[in-house]
């Protein structure tokens, strides 16, 4: 919940990772969807990139021109900004197998 | 309040489109606030239907509108509508439209778990609140199908999209492709109840035919044909059939015909104004030279004529004209005159259609020919041309123009069968005949009908001269129709007996005049001869008078002479008598 309001991923750690991966999670107000979303995609990350991820929130209810830019439909959508290439995906995130295909993480 | 309500409930109000012609079909324009589903096939027009909507909504009808492309980019769009006339960049920055291009790659979109499209409608709702937009297209949203997989989600969605946009009120246009059992491939049309519009792209015979169909409208009536509909630059143009009424004023004033005998055919004053008149006749009866002198003549009064021709160019019929001593190229130098010269086969009716409207309204002509219109059936069935020339003749009727068609008919058949079967549009008919006779052909021209106007029913016959055309009464005498030479013949042989029996009457005069003198002559000697006689008649008397008293002198003496005394004769007789 507040990591959705406050609207900053965590910072990786200071670990000399060869790539950070960018991630930005699109959400529209504080609905169960963007929460399930943003409860998952933690969880995943911090189990597969522990340390070399960042995820930015952004409330299109907030900056509605922001959807444009990434061609978002969809909601929720979580955009791989980096590395590229750019991958989407759409859903709140339940299926975690998919959401490592589609960010193309291999398991550690 | 309650009251005002009231006045509004019933009354579903429009948004007019300003696309040409639809909306007198759909009396008044789409259904204002509500979605309209416009469907067809690929290339049928969908996008330039709702992007003319956009364009004629923001430049006339103030109100801005939003197109959310989901297939070309806007610069793409911006592209291919700059050829027909719409600076889409201009109006963009004028904040008059907003466009917003959504690309969806299914290959790049993974799915996981449950979603919702809100990011469609934020951007939507985005874009109307950036210029304030009264009007939305969505082209083609069926997009989200072949781009999302779920399509229970996309389905839900749609119906809360429709439902969002008539709570914005913005009237909104959205497309879908022709599927193959339901209007549209993916049946758009459950979600968009109000009015569906179908355009629909034909090719008969190698010409191809757009055409416009209402499929619904609820709420409204509206015009339930195929209305064919045009695309050229200057946008898109639907040609109710229907729509024009038979209620056009019509004027009694008179214009000439060109050609003073045949003003004299018709009361004397030509045909009416903004009436329809059909010259028809087979092949080389005379009707070009008889539409360019009526042409030549309008343009003599001043008037503006304008010249379609579907079988010569422009400097061929001047030329020809030349021939007949008109001279054509002064009014197209004045501006007066202008030739449209076009095959008939080069675009199809509709296309045709246009260019006469196109042209009649650019020119503003009084006086409208076509030479001629048989050759229109080049390009379409009967009816599509009967449809086509009905419409045209609506349309110049209730612009005041006269029209002059002129129409070739064939030789087999009954002359008085136009081959475009409009005889009933037309008010005034011509017919210009070839009458046989003797070995040579000579052109008749008569009237078949005249609206309106007492009219010659004699055949005249039709003679191109160097000095134009001539009517000349053909003739009738002796219970024959003569014409040409063999009129001539007739003419010069009667001329002849004429002048003999005139001799013969003179001749008979003389002689009687001989004959009346030689009598007179006569009746001179017979009364000198009886005065003769009459003189020695009256001579005798008298003498026998003479003789008589010198005879009873005689015997007077004679008795004094025997009496011894004188006594009167008479006492004498008396006694006489007495002894007697």
């Amino acid at each position: 919940m507040k990591a959705v309001s406050i609207g900053k991923g965590k910072r990786a750690k200071s670990d000399a990772a060869k790539e950070i991966w960018n991630l930005r999670l699109y959400v529209a107000g504080q609905t169960t969807k963007s929460i399930t979303a943003f409860t998952n995609l933690k969880k995943i990350c911090d189990e597969h990139l522990a340390g070399k991820y960042q995820i930015e929130v952004i409330d299109l209810i907030k900056n509605p021109q922001l959807a444009k830019g990434d061609q978002i439909i969809a909601l929720p959508t979580l955009v791989r900004k980096l590395p590229e290439p750019i991958k989407k995906i759409i859903g709140d995130l339940a299926n975690t197998e998919r959401v490592l295909v589609g960010l193309d993480i291999r398991p550690v | 309040m309650v009251k005002k309500k009231h006045a509004a409930v019933p009354v579903l109000e429009k948004c007019p489109t300003g696309i040409k012609g639809l909306d007198e079909i759909t009396k008044g324009g789409l259904p204002k606030g509500r979605p309209t589903l416009i469907c067809g096939s690929a290339g049928c027009g969908k996008t330039l239907f709702a992007m003319e909507f956009l364009v004629r909504g923001a430049l006339d009808y103030g109100e801005p509108g939003v197109f959310m492309t989901f297939e070309e980019t806007p610069e793409d769009l911006a592209k291919n509508f700059i050829s027909l006339g719409f600076d889409l960049h201009d109006m963009m920055t004028r904040g008059l439209i907003a466009a917003d291009h959504v690309y969806i790659e299914r290959s790049e979109i993974e799915e996981t778990g449950e979603y919702d499209l809100e990011g469609l409608f934020i951007r939507l709702g985005n874009a109307i609140d950036s210029i304030g937009a009264k009007r939305v297209v969505l082209d083609t949203i069926e997009a989200l199908f072949s781009g999302l997989s779920n399509a229970a989600i996309i389905r839900a969605e749609l119906r809360r999209l429709f439902h969002w946009l008539k709570e914005r009120g913005v009237t909104a246009i959205v497309t879908g492709e022709s599927g193959d059992k339901m209007l549209t491939r993916y049946g758009l049309e459950e979600y968009v109840a109000d009015c569906v519009i179908l355009l629909d792209f034909r090719i008969d015979e190698q010409i191809s035919t757009r055409r416009l169909r209402i499929i619904k409208y609820r709420g409204s009536s509206h015009g339930a044909d195929e209305y064919p509909f045009l695309i050229d630059e200057g946008g898109l143009s639907i040609l109710p059939i229907t729509s024009l009424g038979l209620d056009y004023p019509v004027s009694s004033q008179r214009v000439s015909t060109g050609v003073p005998r045949l003003d004299d055919m018709l009361e004397g004053k030509g045909f009416y104004r903004g009436s329809t008149i059909l010259i028809s006749g087979t092949a080389g009866t005379g009707k070009t030279s008889l539409a360019a002198t009526f042409a030549d003549a309008a343009c003599r009064r001043g008037e503006r004529c304008l010249y379609f021709a579907f079988e010569e160019s422009p400097s061929q019929i001047i030329r020809n004209m030349a021939s007949i001593g008109m001279d054509l190229s002064q009014w197209v130098k004045k501006g007066l005159l202008k030739f449209h010269s076009a095959r008939p086969s080069l675009y199809g009716l509709e296309m045709h259609l246009l260019t006469f409207h196109k042209v009649i309204n650019e020119f503003g002509p009084q006086v409208f020919v076509v030479d001629p219109i048989s050759n229109l059936s080049a390009a379409g069935s009967v009816s599509e041309v009967k449809s086509i020339l009905t419409r045209l003749i609506d349309y110049l009727k209730m612009t005041n123009i006269t029209t002059f068609l002129t129409d070739l008919t064939h030789f087999e058949g009954s002359l008085e069968h136009t081959s475009e079967e409009i005889s009933s549009l037309i008010d005034t008919w011509l017919l210009l005949r070839d009458i046989e006779l003797n070995g040579e052909r000579n052109r008749g021209l008569y009237i078949l009908k005249s609206r309106g106007m007492a009219h010659s029913n004699q055949i005249q016959e039709f003679l191109l001269t160097n000095r134009g055309i001539d009517l000349i009464d053909i003739y009738t005498g002796a219970g024959e129709v003569l014409t040409g030479s063999a009129r001539a013949a007739q003419e010069a042989g009667e001329k002849a007996t004429d002048l003999q029996r005139r001799r013969e009457a003179q001749r008979k005069i003389r002689e009687q005049e001989r004959k009346r003198n030689a009598l007179e002559t006569k009746i001179a000697a017979l009364r000198a001869e009886f005065d003769v006689e009459t003189e020695e008649v009256q001579l005798m008397a008298e003498e026998e008078q003479k003789r008589q008293a010198v005879q009873a002198e005689d015997r007077l003496d004679m008795a004094q002479l025997r009496m011894g005394k004188s006594s009167s004769p008479q006492a004498l007789r008396s006694k006489k008598k007495k002894g007697l």
